[in-house]
């Protein structure tokens, strides 16, 4: 080939490019391995983590079954190794499969319509508070201070940078929940959005519905945010609400430390426009057929550059598949049961903590996750007990809330089996 | 002739939605070993939904048949050359799968004590390690979700830094060649943007770039190899522009799949750049995602990346976030750690030697390919091409037919299409990025398949025009998608009726 470029070696390929820029030396990176060796070497970096250990973490990533379908069905090369769907002809695989997606989580939602996907729950927030931003043409933000922190640091560190103050709304102490006094206060008329999170991030079924009243009746939105995709099964949506946002790894990926997971944003149709991501249409191609098409791409970076609603190229497809097959195996009655069997587990686990003196920090009621009050054995003596039982337990909340230093959020799914819950109780009574 | 392709039957399919009837399962739950608890009862009755309205119930063999079918609608590179300039679309290995699935990586939780994550942190200090070699730049953050979001992360770094310099200035520069995300990250990142114009060459204007610097320009965002596939050749002497009124550049890595091992940026002057671990580093595309978009910072840079940042004393890893410098978090806990994971697998397989023979053989092939097109296609830009080339729809639009016409042409052939209609500043381009993934064979299959449809639009135009023809979805009306924008599956309005 390099005969055919009338070339003698290698280096004249780039024998354009200033000799100064050139790096002039092998890159100190050792010699490739084999396939056995690299699966050797994760291996080995993987049985430094956690191996064998019972868990009861949640806090926005959650440890679900996942059916043995879908990762067959999604690593499919057809799937796994196509790209955007800019080539509508011989990408309706994935376009279809994105217009279910957007179907079923509208569907879950309670909205109008659903984008193909955000990069994931904490990114879709304040890509969902400039979306209110835009509609209202307001620029203040008030957000739960029981909305997940890290997803409002992500919102903080976007804000920083736009002129968008984003003010936040205390909780109650009692319940767990908005403070409705204190969002009626702090909303003024510059407040584009109130932005809350149910079950927020105490495990708590928050008041979503007066929330939305409230910011309505002062002209701002309500963006709802979800983490814990597997309460959608059972909770009655929150209609009233402007944008649903959150994040769908409970139905479509391991936690896999963290990512990559799937956001949704969900909003009423009038919204439309507005709405930042890749949007699935559908429509008709030549000879009739139905077809599913890229849409509305005006929106978008591509076309309106400096002017676009959002600067998001790349989405999850593959993680949102991964989401539609998990969402289609499950169906209508399965995600009910889903959802029915977390609450049970998660009760069933606060009980048996509070027969062993652990303590319920809040009275409203919660799905499959809560706070609980170690009563003076200390958050982080219960789960250094915990540990040496092969269970890691809640996450020890004083890292983000000074006031519930002895606390723990603790989780349980349909994955948690009675004894190690029953164990895992024990540790409470110090 | 269409030599690489025929037809074959696919199966048609309907929507899972109209699969659906009542009572149908394909999940199985264990028997719940606690007392069950009454929803209405735990949660208050109004917060309890009847039922999810309208949701899909269906069979596990429905299930598979339904998305097997789909899939045989979608082109992909496992099936062929994948040829979309800018996106670099590699062989993406099975090993990575392989390794982001092993329980221990991908069980793992986040919040885990670090004790019980050495594993995880170390992948992510290695692969940080390696690709500031790659990049020759002093610190890397791993946490950006996207190429997208990697930009966004560099300009605030950008932001942060001229901000403890005393002044966070006003304008992003950035090159009329650009990809689109680069002024919508500006914008994002609350500067306003001045375009430049390219040069003759499609390249950076020194001239205009030193008319356009001055102390309200806090960077100039530039793509190297720029979109046209051609090494700016002047990015030193821009580097030092920049700098002497105090501005940062910003080098779009989109396309270091020409660069890897011969060239690296933080040694032509670059401040900070964004890598696409989903292009470069074959983790796969996906259908669109998930990417990821690190981001490598000169020294200087250094104590404003995201937090946490990991830090290494007596062989054990431990994060740190107290760092009143960093621009905070831009994604929840460590970004997408799974492609991370993946990206790592690649390096390893490669070694150093293997990632500069992959740039060499990217390289080759798109020359390959320009050789084999250039007597019957305009090559609007005539500087030498690095890992893609772009050509323009000039000789063809005579005869009315233009470079989104001989894109759909050629998937009749069996191929994907090229970019189509960019970079901006070549009317009617073809951008052409082949990767050192494809053989002779395969490239002397597409120049061919390009020249008989050059002589396709000298001998019948209309063939091209309407095409494709091969397909089982034709020409699909984008115009009436969004006229009348059907963004969801409805059930028919008779069954509503009736439900109701």
């Amino acid at each position: 080939m390099l005969a055919a470029l009338g070339m003698g070696s290698a280096e004249e390929l780039f024998s354009h490019l200033p000799a100064d820029v050139k790096l002039g030396r092998p890159l100190n990176i050792p010699a490739g391995q084999s396939e056995y060796e690299i699966i050797e070497y994760f291996d080995k970096l993987a049985a430094e983590n956690a191996n064998g250990y019972a868990s009861f973490l949640g806090a926005g990533v959650y440890r679900h079954f996942r059916p043995v379908v879908i990762d067959p069905l999604a690593t499919r090369g057809e799937f796994l190794t196509a790209y955007t769907p800019y080539q509508a002809e011989i990408s309706q695989g994935v376009l279809t499969t994105i217009f279910e997606f957007q179907t079923m989580i509208a569907q879950l939602t309670g909205m109008d319509v659903a984008n193909a996907s955000m990069y994931d729950g904490s990114t879709a927030v304040p890509e969902a508070g400039m979306m209110a931003v835009r509609i209202t043409r307001r620029d203040k933000l008030l957000v739960a201070k029981t909305l997940h922190p890290e997803y409002r640091e992500v919102l903080a560190t976007y804000g920083r940078h736009q002129t968008l103050p984003v003010d936040t709304v205390e909780y109650d102490p009692e319940s767990g929940q908005l403070d409705l006094e204190d969002l009626e206060a702090k909303l003024d008329d510059e407040t584009a959005a109130v932005i809350v999170q149910s079950p927020n991030f105490f495990g708590v079924i928050d008041k979503t519905r007066e929330a939305a009243e409230i910011a309505h009746r002062h002209g701002a939105l309500l963006v709802l945010i979800f983490t814990e995709a597997a309460s959608l099964g059972l909770l009655e949506p929150t209609y009233e609400a402007d944008i649903v946002a959150g994040e769908m790894q409970s139905f479509a990926h391991p936690p896999s430390y963290g990512g990559p997971f799937v956001g949704v944003l969900a909003t009423k149709e009038k919204n439309i426009r507005q709405m930042p991501g890749r949007l699935v249409g559908e429509t008709l191609d030549e000879e009739g057929n139905r077809a599913f098409c890229l849409t509305l791409s005006t929106r978008e970076q591509h076309i309106r550059r400096a002017k676009a609603t959002s600067n998001i190229c790349t989405n999850q497809a593959l993680i949102a598949l991964m989401a539609t097959i998990y969402m289609s195996v499950f169906g209508k009655q399965g995600l009910r049961e889903l959802a029915e069997q977390n609450l049970s587990k998660a009760h069933y686990l606060a009980e048996q903590i509070g027969t062993n003196g652990g303590r319920l920090a809040f009275n409203a009621p919660f799905f499959n996750e809560f706070v609980v009050r170690t009563n003076g054995a200390g958050a982080a003596a219960v789960n250094r007990h915990a540990l040496d039982d092969k269970i890691i337990g809640g996450l020890e909340l004083g890292r983000f809330y000074p006031e519930l230093e002895d606390a723990l959020l603790v989780c349980a799914t349909e994955v948690n089996k009675r004894d190690e819950m029953d164990r895992y109780a024990t540790k409470f009574s110090g | 002739m269409i030599r690489k392709v025929r037809s074959h039957q696919t199966q048609n399919e309907n929507l899972l939605f109209e699969r659906s009837s009542p009572g149908k399962k394909g999940y199985q739950l264990p028997p719940l070993d606690v007392p069950g608890v009454d929803p209405a009862a735990a949660l208050g009755a109004t917060n309890v939904r009847r039922e999810i309205t309208d949701f899909p119930e269906v069979s596990e063999v429905e299930i598979i048949r339904h998305f097997t079918r789909l899939s045989t609608w979608n082109y992909a590179i496992d099936l062929g050359m994948y040829p979309l300039g800018s996106c670099t679309m590699k062989y993406n290995p099975r090993l990575n799968e392989h390794v982001a699935r092993i329980a221990g990586l991908a069980q793992a939780h986040p919040y885990q004590p670090e004790e019980l994550a050495q594993g995880a942190m170390r992948v992510q200090v290695q692969l940080e390690q390696y690709l500031a070699e790659i990049t020759g730049m002093d610190g890397v953050t791993l946490q950006p979700a996207a190429g997208a979001h990697g930009e966004q992360t560099g300009i605030l770094l950008i932001r942060a830094y001229l901000e403890s310099q005393g002044d966070a200035r006003k304008k992003v520069l950035i090159p009329d060649s650009a990809h689109g995300t680069n002024p919508a990250t500006a914008a994002i990142a609350g500067y306003e943007v001045e375009e430049i114009a390219s040069n003759s060459e499609g390249m950076i204007d020194l001239e205009a770039l030193e008319r356009a610097v001055d102390d309200s320009v806090a960077a100039l965002m530039v793509t190297n190899p720029n979109t046209v596939g051609i090494f700016e050749r002047d990015i030193a002497k821009a580097a030092q522009i920049l700098h002497a009124k105090g501005a940062q550049l910003y080098m779009d890595g989109a396309n270091m799949n020409a660069l890897v091992g011969i060239a690296r940026p933080g040694d032509f002057g670059v401040d900070v750049m964004h890598l696409n671990l989903h292009k470069t580093f074959s983790t796969p595309h996906g259908g669109g995602g998930p990417g990821a978009g690190p981001v490598a910072v000169k020294s200087h840079l250094v104590p404003h990346l995201p937090i946490p940042r990991i830090t290494e004393s007596g062989g054990r890893l431990s994060y740190q976030y107290d760092l009143p410098q960093s621009i905070g978090r831009v994604r929840a806990f460590y970004g997408n750690f799974g492609v991370l994971l993946r990206a790592l697998a690649y390096i390893l397989a490669h070694g150093g030697d293997g990632l500069r023979n992959a740039t060499i053989d990217a390289v080759m092939n798109a020359n390959y390919i320009r050789k084999g097109i250039e007597d019957r296609y305009e090559l609007p830009y005539k500087a030498p091409s690095m890992h893609e080339c772009v050509f323009s729809d000039h000789k063809q639009t005579k005869a009315g037919v233009k470079t989104g016409d001989i894109a759909k042409r050629l998937i009749d052939y069996g191929f994907h299409p090229y970019t189509v209609s960019f970079p901006m500043i070549v009317h009617g381009a073809l951008m052409i990025e082949p990767t050192e993934t494809e053989s002779k064979q395969e490239l002397d299959l597409f120049i061919d398949a390009l020249r008989s449809i050059a002589d396709e639009v000298e001998n019948d135009p209309e063939l091209v025009k309407t095409a494709p023809h091969s397909t089982r979805t034709k020409r699909v009306n984008e115009t009436l998608a969004a006229r009348r924008p059907i963004l969801r599956w409805q059930p028919p309005a008779e069954e509503k009726q009736a439900a109701d």
